[in-house]
């Protein structure tokens, strides 16, 4: 296994999950229905924990950081996230069609990783998928009932869609170790899960009476270290405790 | 790697009856050690804890796997196994956690489901590794034993949770997912 490529790979999904999640738990407290609260919780608290494993990992299997330091306390230009996930919640629509873009990718990401040649990965992978198909559920059913039900919440759903959408294609930003995750069996590569990605949302989207934008180019940098100007101030906001008394033990 | 370079007996036949008694104690134990979300169950009717092996130096290996990766109360699991383990009069072991096998709600042993049952949390359907539509939505209520219920949230208070409505007893009730 190519130990470099194999990191790359992991810290992106990580990066993903902690910042996906972080989003996410913004609307705790704050959803527009008391069961909505839950379910964005529910989700983000899932995310962080994959964030979570995916850190240890990489401390156990490569010698990075521990979790904490990996997550809170490096610079914002060490990142890989997707510009996706960082971007700030315009509104409830957003939120939903960034929800429906981001974990049907990830579903579709760990089902193919169950295959990987690295085996804790590969175990992992099978884990999380069973956890992620509820959030898929979550996001599908509110993306087909605010896509056809008023004209606004439909015409809110489109507007998102069509910000989304190039972020969105940002996901498969294909990293600097490519081939040679493909090589080595770590994973099928970034193309392929984007073919299958649109293959699997077309029909939902469609159903959902919204449409895809044609010909849209993808807004990438993520996955370098290039972020929107949305991602210092949320790294900001995560890192605000920790670094009120760096060192500290909880 | 976790486990790396360390032989552990795993073949029955080659333990000693020493070993085997001991680790027959340990599950038993164990069964003392409970779910901090839902303090009726014990780890070992959860099936968290996966394996309990002891090696040629005597060493005790305890290995868990997670319910939900984002679960809080993985650790306090963690540090009631050692706790255990050190009122046995087990001085050296490891508790590891991790992924070697995948937690399904299909672990639960049966006494495991009639325990949540009783606490009013409804049993998760058993499944062929996958649960499909079908099995994240029927329940039956653990109020009443209806099957007459229809899924209100897939989310409910823990990530464990779903949250559904029996039509009979015309109560709410929060069912363990199926996973
Ligand atoms: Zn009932």
């Amino acid at each position: 296994m190519n130990k470099e490529a194999a990191k790359e790979l992991m810290l992106k999904m990580a990066d993903d999950a902690l910042i996906y999640g972080h989003r996410l738990s913004e609307w705790t407290g704050i959803g527009p229905i008391l069961e909505e609260d839950i379910a964005f919780s529910s989700i983000s608290q899932d995310k962080v924990g994959h964030a979570w494993q995916l850190y240890q990992l990489l401390e156990q299997d490569f010698g990075m950081p521990d979790p904490d330091r990996l997550g809170f306390e490096r610079k914002e230009s060490e990142y890989k996230c997707s510009q996706l996930n960082e971007l700030y919640t315009r509104d409830y629509a957003f939120a939903l069609i960034r929800h429906f873009f981001m974990d049907h990718a990830e579903f579709i990401r760990y089902s193919l990783l169950r295959a990987s040649s690295y085996e804790s990965l590969a175990q992992l992978a099978k884990k999380v998928r069973g956890e992620i198909k509820y959030h898929v559920l979550h996001a599908d059913t509110w993306v087909k009932k605010l896509g056809a039900a008023t004209e606004e919440s439909h015409s809110r759903m489109q507007a998102a869609l069509n910000e989304a959408f190039p972020y969105a294609l940002g996901l498969f930003e294909p990293g600097p170790f490519e081939q040679e995750l493909i090589d080595s069996g770590v994973f099928i590569g970034e193309g392929q899960l984007q073919a299958e990605w649109l293959d699997e949302i077309r029909p939902i989207i469609e159903e959902s009476g919204l449409q895809l934008t044609s010909n849209t180019e993808a807004i990438t940098g993520g996955r370098s270290g290039n972020h929107s100007s949305d991602l210092a101030p949320l790294l900001e906001e995560m890192s605000e405790v920790i670094c009120s008394e760096p060192g500290a033990s909880w | 790697m976790l486990g790396a370079g360390r032989q552990l007996v795993k073949n029955p036949m080659d333990m000693t009856q020493e070993s085997i008694e001991k680790i027959k104690e340990i599950w038993q134990a164990l069964k003392g050690v409970e779910d901090p979300e839902i303090p009726v169950i014990s780890i070992v009717d959860m099936g968290i804890v996966t394996d309990v092996t002891i090696d040629e130096t005597g060493r005790v290996m305890v290995e868990m796997t997670p319910t939900f990766t984002g679960c809080p109360a993985i650790e306090v699991m963690k540090k009631g196994i050692e706790k255990k383990l050190s009122e046995l009069g087990v001085k050296d072991y490891r508790v590891a956690l991790n992924y070697k096998t995948t937690w399904t709600s299909n672990r639960i042993t049966e006494e495991g489901r009639d325990k949540l049952e009783k606490f009013g949390l409804g049993r998760p359907a058993s499944h062929e590794g996958e649960p499909g539509m079908e099995a994240i939505a029927s329940a039956r209520c653990p109020h009443c034993g209806s099957e007459n219920t229809t899924l209100k949230s897939v989310f409910g208070s823990t990530l464990c949770r779903s949250i559904h409505i029996c039509h009979d007893c015309r109560q709410s009730f929060e069912r363990f997912k199926p996973v």
